[in-house]
């Protein structure tokens, strides 16, 4: 899951992870951020760089991509004694924290790891979903991109068969789909557009879905706008200034649902809406109410 | 309009304006909105952006924008508006070419595959490069205000902690070890780099080392002038005519990540100037209430009448979170100012929608 910075990817990825979990399927949201936010959702505390159950059959984890790196590493060598002799060395350090892609690379391989049948860890119970909250557009695409770059550049040995293997996981369509979040406004709806181009052009990859997050109840029908409308100062003030803001919202809703459909013209696939939740900030009952929509939508 | 608070006290004679700020919060549109306001005071100035959704194009009604300054037309200006949508990856060239020693060493840094990759890369070095162009113009001394936009990111802080991650990679230590390397392990190494640079052999294929090997010999001449010019664009970060904005919504995370960013700029002894608030949904004097239900219905009937009641109430709770989140942010950053802008009937795109921003920025 990607899409535009602020759009509710988080709290979308959640509510795909619990309604994945409650179609009885073992599921795990994996986190690609600095800040943890997944288990604070579930009203658990930070747990890391390890799987951790949130709910019924959904776990999490969150991925870190200076651990990714110590694992990738320690699989490499085969030995935590060298890897740790590398992880430890400046010089090391530096050329890895900057190498281009390499984060990106790393973490994606946890991911593939994470969606793998037979784990890494035998005692590792394998997944049947794997639900990702991916970086915002421009970082997203980069992630899915690194795979390829790397295996180009590096051509043979270990980390050109790895990046191979992450790469043809990505643009399989039977393992892989990439799914957008955006808002029904003006930006999120221009750069939703933008991606399903630069998934093709520079990953190869088909958008699968865009989910339209936060989307405005239609209150009202174009009659009773009209009617209210007419009103034109009538009633007290606490009656007009309650028309104003009901006019308002009205407003919203209307151009929300423009955007909706300029994003449908826009894009060839299924484009599913969420509701606009009124809770202050999304709790465990607004994710059910998430997950519920999405469960009869999709 | 002007306010005894606006963007303009923020700002005052500063001649660089930073504004920073996780995704999604109209970073780029405040900071398009903030070089048109100072534009229509005045002022000369560029606004600079990194965006690969091109959204300053969008902001400015423009479609595309390339590597250099491009004026923007801003009908009844007394100013002069410039935008520049900046090319990280040609940017690099360019610096490359200034600091390559000759033709040859130029030509084989462009085209490492190591050296491709990291000019490309997204994470990394568009920060590093926005800082550069940065200074770069601001060195040419065309403007009389400079407003960058930074990329766009998860944390508000990666446009610092980038660059010096990427500064470091290409500075002399990793080169020395390369410098070794280049024999891929034998020779002149000491015992434990020969080590070492077998172990990264095993972990990494010996292609991959080869390639950084030749990118870092190609590069070797030019590390002590990306050091420099690294050190210039922290001095510009630091220097008194620059000031930080940061750009934020009036939600709970972000009011946190606002109290993390202000202690980190007093940390790192960056200059501060305040923050704004985007899209602050304005309070409502009406309450429902008995009374007005009996009044709504009565003017527009049950059904019509019980809609717009259960609307208020709505709009009146989501009003409060957000005077609740403001309220939080001004007691957490104590005496820097925050700007709050409410959410407009429309979404910003164009300059006429900057404008109107501009009524409650300045």
């Amino acid at each position: 899951m990607t899409g535009k910075g602020g759009v509710g990817k988080t709290t979308v990825a959640a509510a795909i992870g619990l309604a994945g979990a409650d179609s009885g399927r073992r599921t795990i949201i994996a986190e690609v951020a600095e800040q943890e936010r997944i288990t604070g959702l579930f009203g658990q505390p930070a747990a890391g760089y390890r799987e951790t159950e949130v709910a019924d059959g959904l776990s999490a984890f969150s991925l870190n991509p200076e651990e990714a790196k110590e694992e990738w590493l320690r699989d490499q060598l085969r030995s935590g004694r060298l890897a740790g002799m590398l992880g430890s060395s400046r010089i090391f350090t530096y050329l890895t924290a900057a190498a281009p892609g390499l984060d990106e690379l790393v973490t994606l391989g946890k991911i593939w790891e994470l969606a793998q049948m037979e784990r890494r860890n035998k005692r590792d119970r394998p997944f049947e979903t794997c639900v990702v909250d991916a970086p915002a557009t421009g970082h997203g695409l980069a992630m899915l991109r690194s795979p390829r770059t790397y295996a180009e550049i590096a051509k043979v040995g270990p980390v050109a068969k790895h990046a191979g293997h992450f790469d043809r996981f990505i643009r399989d369509g039977r393992s892989t789909a990439v799914v957008a979040v955006a808002l029904a406004e003006e930006m999120p709806v221009n750069e939703t557009i933008d991606l399903q181009q630069r998934l093709r052009d520079e990953v190869g990859v088909e958008l699968a879905a865009v989910i339209v997050n936060a989307v405005l109840p239609e209150r009202y029908s174009n009659d009773e706008a009209e009617k209210l409308q007419s009103l034109d100062g009538q009633g007290g003030p606490a009656t007009r200034e309650a028309v104003a803001t009901a006019l308002i919202a009205h407003s919203r809703a209307r151009e929300q649902r423009s955007q909706i459909g300029r994003l449908r013209r826009a894009v060839d696939v299924p484009v599913i809406t969420l509701p606009f939740l009124l809770t202050p900030e999304v709790d465990l009952d607004g994710l059910r109410t998430l997950a519920a929509e999405l469960e009869r939508k999709l | 309009m002007s306010r005894a608070n606006g963007v303009g006290d923020l700002i005052g004679r500063k001649q660089v304006v930073i504004c920073a700020g996780s995704g999604g919060v109209g970073k780029t549109t405040t900071s398009a909105a903030i070089a048109a306001g100072m534009a229509d005071r005045g002022l000369k100035t560029a606004v600079l952006t990194i965006d690969p959704a091109r959204r300053l194009a969008n902001s400015l009604g423009l479609t595309e924008l390339g590597n250099e300054e491009a004026r923007v037309d801003l009908p009844g200006s007394s100013g002069e508006l410039w935008a520049m949508m900046l090319d990280a990856k040609r940017t690099f060239d360019e610096l490359v070419d200034t600091y390559a020693p000759d033709e040859q060493t130029r030509d084989a840094v462009l085209s490492n595959p190591i050296y491709r990759q990291l000019s490309n890369a997204v994470a990394g070095s568009q920060e590093y490069m926005a800082m550069e162009k940065l200074h770069e113009l601001h060195q040419e001394g065309r403007y009389d205000l400079l407003v960058l936009d930074t990329p766009p990111s998860r944390n508000a802080l990666d446009f610092l902690e980038a660059p010096r991650r990427l500064s470091r990679f290409i500075d002399s230590r990793s080169l020395r070890f390369f410098q070794g390397g280049s024999k891929l392990g034998l020779g002149i190494m000491g015992k434990g780099t020969g080590v070492l640079f077998s172990i990264m052999k095993r972990a990494t294929g010996v292609d991959l080392l080869r390639d950084l090997s030749d990118f870092f010999n190609a590069f070797g001449g030019m590390t002590e002038g990306f050091a420099e010019r690294a050190r210039r664009v922290e001095a510009l970060l630091g220097d008194s005519r620059t000031t930080f904005l940061l750009v934020t919504s009036p939600r709970e995370a972000s009011i946190q990540e606002a109290e993390w960013f202000a202690k980190r700029l007093r940390e790192e002894d960056l200059p501060f100037g305040g923050v704004i608030v985007n899209r602050v949904r304005e309070e409502i004097d009406t309450r429902p209430s008995p009374q007005l239900d009996t009044e709504l219905t009565g003017l527009l009937g049950d059904k019509l009448g019980g809609k717009v009641s259960q609307t208020l109430g709505e709009q009146v709770a989501l009003a409060e979170v957000d005077a609740h989140n403001m309220a939080d942010l001004k007691r957490r950053l104590g005496r820097k100012p925050t700007l709050s802008v409410p959410e407009l009937p429309g979404d910003v795109h164009d300059l006429e929608g900057l404008r109107a921003l501009n009524e409650h920025l300045f």
